[in-house]
């Protein structure tokens, strides 16, 4: 390491260290501050505009770094995006608000850490909403962490709402059947039958002994089902097996990356209603009235959209610059 | 307890971050724990959850008269472990061809079915709500989409004349398709990136409200 590199490293832990310690919490700019914070960060971009135009490229890093600023400078800002529901989640939404108190809803939670910041939001705004409108949630996962997501959903859905710890009780309003390997052949055997692929729930409590799936032997006994999916298994497997064959009413939310391929299931009818990505759970939230981490993530996001637009109108200025020069 | 675990995950997403800069020994040690803990955590996620749950309990489920095919699942599992065996090794074909049977078997059908057939009538057939003049843009240029594409990939004509037109329009509906997906990969890994930095300066450092 070189001594300029120890130096800032150096500095980095200083200055983690006064934020961690001495900084007064939680910071939040004023509206004013705010703009001009978003004003002083177009600026720099004015000037890296400037030096490409003089040959005087900005390396990678510092678009690294930027990037970063414009994802961490609006946790701190006080903007509010005007956020139009789009016709996706209008129908997944339409699907659950139908739901009568006691409806049976399976939610596979198909997806990882990693994924969370996109599809935690609506699993913790559907659990909400689920618990305050008395729906019976049945959850399982086909990814190993998808059933550990949950908990943490139901978690934050009693954090939000105490009272729902007493009144919300385990086995008869909601169970969680874990995770079971097999991908797209666990929802084809599940056709046939749940308890074939979990004979017992999360905690090894045998499947006959749990009140809510007393009737509910495959998937004709579920009402609507909601499947958040960060790739594979996922959506495509659901929506190929239980909709396709078992003729399963499915909504899904999916992470940005994934939500391309669900769209022609979504145009041909086979997908009820579709969230992409943190825009989708941002709506979803707004629409359920349970506001959360996506709605705080959205500016965030915005911020960091527009500073990669910028950064590649800039890079293609440079390089239609410097193909004219060549020639 | 918790306290130590905020700390160690912090420090461990900003060893990884650190490869922003250049790669580092910091780096490398994250990877490494990285790929260790991941490895432990499916033995035991797929210890409790197949052999355990799946297996040991289904066997000794006397209600399902279905349960000695737990049998030839085990055995055929037991088979694919002969690779560590070079002498018999072998054997472990039989267990693969028949996952590579029953895959190729699944997805010949339920492919030709939901992207194939229920696609193709999706776009041929009127969606409800079919009437207003924004629905005749929108299912045109999906018809046309459609069309166009199909027109690109059929290489048994030369692309010339009114052909060649549909061929390139086609290639240009594909090059949008593509930058919508970039468009969306590019948010996917800034929510990625937004969930660690959520962490650091909210749950570590507590200076998001």
């Amino acid at each position: 390491m070189k001594a300029g590199e120890m130096i800032a490293t150096a500095i980095i832990i200083v200055v983690l260290l006064v934020c961690k310690f001495l900084l007064p919490k939680p910071i939040q700019l004023s509206p004013g501050l705010s703009g001009l914070v978003t004003v002083l960060l177009g600026l720099c971009f004015v000037y890296i505009f400037y030096l490409t135009m003089k040959d005087r490229p900005v390396e990678r890093r510092i678009v690294f770094l930027f990037v970063g600023i414009a994802l961490v400078v609006p946790f701190f800002m006080q903007f509010e995006l005007p956020l139009p529901i789009s016709p996706e989640v209008e129908k997944a939404y339409d699907q659950m608000a139908k739901l009568q108190p006691g409806a049976k809803v399976l939610v596979s939670f198909d997806y990882d850490p990693p994924s969370a910041p996109e599809l935690q939001p609506v699993a913790v705004a559907f659990m909400k909403y689920a618990f305050a409108h008395d729906l019976r949630v049945i959850i399982m996962g086909l990814w190993p962490q998808g059933p550990q997501q949950a908990e943490q959903a139901i978690q934050s859905a009693f954090d939000a709402e105490p009272k729902l710890r007493d009144q919300v009780k385990y086995g008869v309003d909601y169970v969680n059947l874990g995770f079971q390997s097999g991908n797209e052949f666990v929802i084809l055997r599940m056709g046939e039958g749940f308890k074939t692929q979990f004979p017992t729930d999360i905690n090894y409590t045998p499947y006959d002994s749990i009140p809510l799936l007393k009737n509910v032997r495959n998937f004709s006994n579920i009402d609507w089902a909601l499947n958040l999916s960060a790739g594979k298994p996922g959506t495509v497997e659901w929506v190929q097996i239980a909709v396709d064959r078992y003729n399963l009413h499915l909504s899904a939310a999916n992470t940005a990356v994934q939500a391309p391929m669900a769209y022609p299931y979504l145009q041909a009818g086979q997908l009820l209603g579709l969230m992409g990505g943190m825009s989708g759970a941002a709506q979803f939230e707004k629409k359920t009235g349970y506001f959360g981490k996506a709605t705080t993530y959205l500016l965030s996001q915005t911020f960091a959209h527009v500073a990669v637009v910028l950064f590649i109108i800039i890079g293609n200025v440079a390089f239609f610059r410097s193909r004219k020069e060549s020639k | 307890m918790e306290t130590f675990g905020i700390w160690l995950a912090a420090l461990l997403t900003i060893g990884i971050i650190s490869f922003l800069y250049k790669d580092n020994v910091l780096y490398k040690a994250c990877e490494a724990i990285f790929v260790g803990v991941s490895a432990g955590y499916w033995f035991v996620t797929y210890y409790w959850d197949n052999l355990y749950r799946k297996f040991y309990l289904g066997i000794n489920d006397t209600s399902n008269p279905e349960r000695y095919f737990l049998w030839i699942a085990f055995f055929l599992g037991v088979l694919m472990l002969t690779r560590l065996f070079e002498k018999i090794g072998w054997l472990s074909r039989w267990p693969l061809a028949f996952v590579v049977g029953a895959t190729a078997g699944l997805y010949m059908m339920i492919y030709f079915v939901s992207n194939a057939f229920v696609q193709v009538g999706a776009t041929i057939k009127p969606p409800p709500g079919f009437g207003t003049w924004q629905s005749y843009i929108t299912y045109g240029l999906i018809a046309l989409g459609t069309f166009c594409g199909l027109v690109y990939f059929f290489f048994s004509k030369e692309h010339k004349g009114a052909f060649g037109v549909a061929a390139k329009l086609g290639i240009w509906f594909l090059m949008v398709t593509f930058g919508a997906s970039f468009g969306y990969t590019v948010m996917s890994r800034m929510s990625l990136m937004l969930g660690r930095l959520d962490f650091l300066f909210g749950t570590w450092l507590g200076m998001i409200k």
